[in-house]
């Protein structure tokens, strides 16, 4: 393997990392506040 | 620090603030991932596999400065009972353990070409994956707590007990001199790294640090959301 092969790998670990910590987090605050304000107009 | 303790003040602020901290952290890291692979030259010694330096280091600092940030919200919780300070702590979590798992995978990734090994036994390592299993023990004792509905003290002495950690992963390439480099940064006495190769570090530490902020705030809003939902529920039920 190359050097670049080693670098290119690093990244994308990193980069799925984050896309996926984001996506969890961002996620994860939607359903909460959709479901909070959802009990709150029901009420 | 006890002006945010209410929640709907403290949402005020998080609300915008967690849109233009990801807008901003992504743009620096875009323009910081860009310099460390296109504009920086390769390193005379390890070649093109230094630009994992621009992710690897951020990693580290952030694994770190996580669980830094966990004991000081314990400290908060403990001594002034801060209401916010267990929600933070257990926000801070998620974020702190995929940085210090990012941190190891591309150590690991590094260390193959560079060292001949994908993994050591030395100490930088073997406490980095320490701190690595704490952020896995702190998830899952601060979440066991919420769920039976209790104010998160066990897991905000955990975390005080697991900052023991963070001074043996920093002096860790001192006191046992294996394979891991010592210190190349330090806020007093600057770099042994050129400074052509440097440049785009700082831009991607704070666009990471951004983003870890973010995405604190992001969990922080789910909880606090949760903890409404759950209340409103119980008054529905009440009623």
């Amino acid at each position: 393997m190359n050097q670049w092969s080693f670098v290119i790998a690093a990244y994308a670990v990193v980069g799925l990392g984050v896309a996926g910590l984001l996506a969890f987090a961002f996620v994860t605050m939607r359903r909460a506040e959709r479901a909070a304000d959802a009990v709150r107009r029901r009420r | 620090m006890h002006g945010y303790a209410n929640p709907a003040r403290f949402l005020k602020i998080a609300r915008p603030a967690t849109g233009w901290l990801l807008g901003i952290g992504l743009v620096l890291l875009l323009a910081g991932v860009i310099g460390g692979l296109v504009f920086t030259p390769p390193d005379y010694l390890q070649g093109e596999t230094v630009r994992i330096l621009y992710i690897h280091v951020p990693s580290a600092w952030l694994g770190m400065a996580g669980w830094a940030s966990i004991a000081a919200a314990s400290i908060s919780q403990i001594v002034w009972r801060h209401p916010l300070a267990a929600v933070a702590g257990r926000a801070l979590a998620p974020a702190g353990a995929t940085f210090a798992a990012l941190c190891l995978a591309t150590g690991s990734i590094w260390g193959r070409p560079t060292w001949g090994t994908w993994w050591e036994w030395d100490g930088r390592l073997t406490s980095m994956l320490i701190l690595f299993f704490l952020y896995l023990g702190y998830i899952a004792l601060a979440s066991a707590e919420r769920e039976r509905g209790g104010e998160g003290r066990m897991a905000a002495i955990f975390g005080l007990v697991g900052a023991i950690n963070l001074p043996i992963i920093h002096y860790s390439v001192l006191w046992w001199r294996t394979l891991h480099q010592g210190q190349s940064i330090s806020v007093a006495g600057g770099s042994t790294i050129a400074p052509e190769i440097l440049w785009p570090l700082p831009l991607t530490m704070l666009g990471f640090t951004a983003v870890f902020a973010a995405v604190s705030l992001m969990l922080m809003r789910a909880d606090l959301a949760r903890t409404k939902l759950e209340a409103r529920l119980r008054r529905s039920a009440a009623e």
